[in-house]
């Protein structure tokens, strides 16, 4: 059964239909979850004992450094698929991955920088937990790079896979760093073993935000694979049909 | 939050408005960018794909 399923969703005409049905049903549930985490987080969470509403930014800090590792393992994971089982769309979904990808680790460094400012004093520090997370900037950017330098795609899809499967040491590191080295950074409240160390009223919103974020990834993830996997399959007779009258 | 809450207030975000509302602005940005690019891409690639569809039938008829 899983094997059936594997080999369907490898083929580009199924998986653009799953993709196009799919969309919506990601799309419209991170719109909803996003307003209710904004709202609960902007207005309903209580200021914290410590850092007053300059907490807040967490709720879009976390979720953009939680979708900046998430992108990179998918993209990863699939690039391996890609490679292994030679599947065109495994390849596209990764090159998918990379544009999200870099702007929400760019957007966890800036908004860290300006949570940090009031915070410690200081808008960088060259401390494990930033220092790791900046270099999984330059490897979403290397990754796009060195797609762009490679005209031929299925050069390009091998060039980058190895790339990004070597480069997927550093997210245990990033997500570690704050254990295993002394950091500014705080540990995780939320993805630890036993209670996590907030409130409800906090907690609550942050879950919104990070289940709206992932949804919201996934919705782009498919949207962008769709357009891509058309652009590889430029010949295909199935493209008639797919686009054909169709608006989205 | 409660009722005595004026907007002033909640705009100020106890002192940290210069911190806390640059981070929503750029991630709405974010957002917002990274939508309109996946769709933009998206449609560009179906709109090469029909027009490559109508040449394929205009050189086959003719």
């Amino acid at each position: 059964m899983a094997w059936v399923w594997f080999h369907k969703f490898g083929s580009p005409p199924h998986f653009y239909r799953l993709a196009t049905r799919l969309t919506p049903w990601f799309g419209w549930p991170a719109l909803l979850l996003g307003v209710a985490g904004l709202i609960g987080g902007l207005w309903l969470a209580p200021p914290d004992y410590q850092q007053g509403d300059g907490f807040r930014i967490i709720y879009v800090h976390a979720p953009a450094a939680w979708l900046s590792l998430m992108v990179y393992t998918v993209m990863a994971l699939s690039a391996a698929v890609g490679l292994i089982w030679r599947m065109n769309v495994a390849h596209a979904v990764a090159a998918s991955c990379a544009p999200i990808g870099a702007s929400f680790t760019a957007l966890a460094l800036v908004t860290g920088m300006l949570w940090g400012r009031p915070m410690w004093g200081t808008y960088w520090e060259w401390d494990p937990r930033l220092t790791s997370e900046l270099l999984l900037l330059f490897l979403y950017l290397g990754y796009m790079g060195l797609r762009n330098a490679i005209d031929d795609t299925a050069r390009a899809d091998r060039a980058s896979a190895v790339l990004a499967i070597v480069g997927v040491v550093n997210v245990p590191i990033i997500h570690y760093s704050v254990i295993w080295w002394n950091s500014l950074h705080q540990a995780p409240s939320v993805m630890k073993f036993g209670q996590p160390t907030m409130p409800a009223a906090m907690l609550v919103p942050l879950l919104l935000m990070l289940a709206a974020f992932t949804l919201f990834f996934v919705a782009l993830l498919l949207t962008r694979a769709r357009g891509e996997v058309l652009r590889r399959e430029r010949n295909a007779r199935w493209i008639d049909e797919a686009v054909a009258g169709a608006r989205s | 939050m409660t009722s005595t809450h004026s907007i002033a207030q909640f705009l100020a975000m106890g002192g940290y408005a210069v911190y806390v509302w640059p981070c929503y602005v750029l991630t709405a940005l974010v957002v917002g960018l990274n939508l309109a690019a996946a769709r933009r891409l998206l449609r560009q690639a179906q709109l090469e794909a029909r027009r490559r569809i109508e040449t394929r039938k205009s050189t086959a008829s003719s």
